[in-house]
């Protein structure tokens, strides 16, 4: 278990940290993946700037009981209590979101996408602007690889939504156009 | 001052860990790009997508499915001053605390069991020398929706198995982990998760939703099975079933009867949600071709005709989400209470206006059909948003009715008469 020795020291910050810290200062040792301002700038990791607070409570509990399986995030909510969920997800929502691409991004793909997207209705729950509602995430300017890590995840199951709904989506969609998606959801302008 | 410090080292790992999830870009060619100039909206649906049927309009698109707080509401924060019964009945918190509380069965010893569909336990509302407390009896469990209670042993539906635990009431402090007597099911996600009763034949029934939305199905799917308690002897009891969550037996003749939830995106007004009765084995009740009795379904219906398969008794609204039902044969209520149906209504998401959301109570007439359908608990519904969700309904021995609201993790307790407040 070599490699949960360094997220178990900073999990020791973030967990036994005494009630009269900030909440913003409770949440720095996210920002180490998660990106300054929650713009994530790490590899598979998500943004969590302007994400959904309801959204946000629905992923932190589901890392806390193990729901949502991924080592590192299991291992820093475990302990949090339901208020501190409620804190954490609340702090995540004021976040700024994401911001979208200097550059239009690749034409071709970007028309394939938004195609995509509009077959399969993503601008419904998610919204137009895909900036999602309520239990639903923003996913805008989301990073491509954990978009497409994401829907690969919920078509498959390995990824268990917090209900059916993604993993029902997924079905019909093909491997090839999970890339097209994540590539224009990520590059949205 | 913080730098993601084991990012490298846990980051090398998770780039193994997620190698089969990331494209190249030379597989990153779709199969058939889309003409160029073609208008996206026009293209069709893949086959089976939960979308169709969908419309492409502003007031459609507000419309998704509704999720629940993750958290059970605390007990001071639970909508009891909100909800409403008749005159001469009186509602109680029975317990709280129970993330997403769902189906409920009772044990000989007066033991409530409870499941969850979005969480991975099984709770237990364990009274003992008039106290009562909550229990997680089993955890790690996908989707255990159902729960079922006969001679002592309760069983449980995950989303593709059926388990046991014996003598569970003698062991709620250290129970064992759960034996799995019938796993032969689909994995769907969609409709996957599952009622389960005992009939008075002494089989267990298990549902097998429709895979999606509106869609042709295998004959593995799309129905009511019956099996033996130890899971063999599996047949199929009832087809035509898009997806119940809720059945039970007519006290005076035996027959079963179950909620039916009638497909999304037809319209705001149809198809209403089903209240079925099982003549026979082997019934098809309809869908994916024929809903409510009486529409052909527009895409899938070609051909058919709705007199072909058996019409519903009663119809519960449209998107309303009918879910546990079951007949009254307590004798707390008044007689005219007796044999007469609660079916709780979890409520609509693919309805602009909100309906359901309520519990509601069926009386019958002597030949089984629908004589009246009224509500009975009602105030989950408030400014068309949910202040919490009924899934199921359950009889105490002393005939008061137990209610579960998996969007508050509670249970209510309804009475009548001079308020009888259960011991705490």
């Amino acid at each position: 278990m070599r490699k949960m020795t360094v997220p178990a020291l900073l999990l020791a910050s973030f967990a036994f940290s005494t009630n009269a810290e900030t909440i913003q200062e409770r949440a720095a040792p996210c920002f180490a993946c998660h990106g300054e301002h929650g713009t994530s700038e790490t590899e598979n990791t998500p943004s969590l700037g302007g994400q959904q607070a309801p959204y946000a409570l629905i992923q932190l509990f589901m890392f806390r009981e193990k729901l949502r399986v991924f080592e590192p995030m299991n291992e820093m909510a475990k302990s949090l209590t339901d208020d501190d969920l409620r804190a954490f997800s609340d702090f995540i929502a004021t976040l700024p979101k994401p911001a979208p691409p200097a550059d239009a991004g690749d034409a071709a793909r970007m028309a394939r996408g938004q195609a995509l997207a509009q077959q399969n209705h993503c601008n419904s729950c998610h919204n137009t602007d895909y900036s999602g509602k309520e239990n639903v995430p923003h996913i805008a300017n989301q990073r491509e690889d954990y978009l497409a890590k994401t829907l690969a995840e919920y078509k498959d199951n390995s990824r268990h939504g917090y209900d059916a709904t993604m993993a029902d989506v997924m079905q019909p969609v093909t491997k090839e156009q999970i890339a097209d998606l994540a590539y224009y959801i990520a590059h949205y302008r | 001052m913080m730098n993601c410090s084991f990012a490298p080292r846990s980051l090398l790992l998770a780039g193994a860990f997620f190698g089969a999830f990331t494209f190249g870009a030379a597989a990153q060619q779709p199969a058939n790009p889309p003409a160029a100039g073609a208008a996206p909206a026009a293209q069709p649906l893949p086959p089976g997508s939960p979308m169709i049927g969908r419309p492409d309009n502003e007031a459609a698109a507000k419309l998704a499915p509704v999720a629940p707080p993750p958290l059970a509401a605390a007990p001071d924060k639970l909508p009891l001053a909100k909800l409403k019964v008749p005159a001469g009945f009186n509602v109680e918190v029975y317990a709280a605390g129970m993330a997403n509380a769902r189906s409920m069965a009772q044990g000989d010893k007066g033991t409530v069991f409870i499941g969850s569909r979005l969480v991975d336990k099984v709770y237990a509302i364990v009274n003992k020398d008039g106290k009562r407390s909550v229990k997680v009896i089993a955890s790690g469990l996908y989707r255990p929706n159902g729960v079922a209670f006969k001679d002592g042993t309760l069983y449980i539906a995950e989303l593709s198995k059926v388990s046991k635990i014996d003598r569970i009431e003698d062991n709620l402090d250290n129970p064992p982990k759960p034996t799995v007597i019938y796993d032969n099911l689909p994995k769907d996600e969609a409709h996957g998760w599952k009622f389960i009763a005992i009939g008075p034949d002494n089989k267990l029934y298990v549902p097998v939703g429709q895979p999606g939305n509106n869609v042709l199905h295998d004959d593995a799917h799309g129905q009511i099975r019956r099996m033996n308690l130890d899971g063999s002897g599996a047949e199929v009891y009832a087809l035509g079933v898009r997806n119940t969550v809720g059945f039970d037996w007519n006290p005076e003749n035996k027959q079963m009867y179950f909620t039916d939830n009638g497909r999304d995106w037809l319209s705001e007004t149809v198809p209403e949600d089903e209240l079925n009765r099982v003549a026979k084995a082997g019934e098809d009740f309809g869908a994916p071709f024929c809903y409510q009795g009486n529409i052909i379904d527009q895409e899938l219906g070609w051909g058919k005709d709705c007199k072909n398969y058996t019409a519903p008794v009663g119809l519960m609204g449209p998107h309303t989400a009918a879910l546990g039902m079951r007949f009254y044969t307590g004798s707390m209520f008044p007689k005219s209470y007796k044999n007469a149906i609660f079916i709780a209504r979890h409520g609509s998401w693919n309805k602009s206006q909100k309906q359901g959301g309520d519990i509601v109570v069926v009386k019958l007439n002597k030949d089984g059909t629908v004589k009246s359908i009224e509500p009975f608990l009602t105030g989950f519904l408030e400014d068309n948003k949910y202040v919490g969700r009924p899934v199921d309904v359950m009889l105490l021995k002393d005939g008061s009715l137990l209610v579960s609201d998996d969007w508050n993790g509670a249970i209510y307790r309804i009475t009548y008469g001079k308020s009888k407040v259960a011991a705490k």
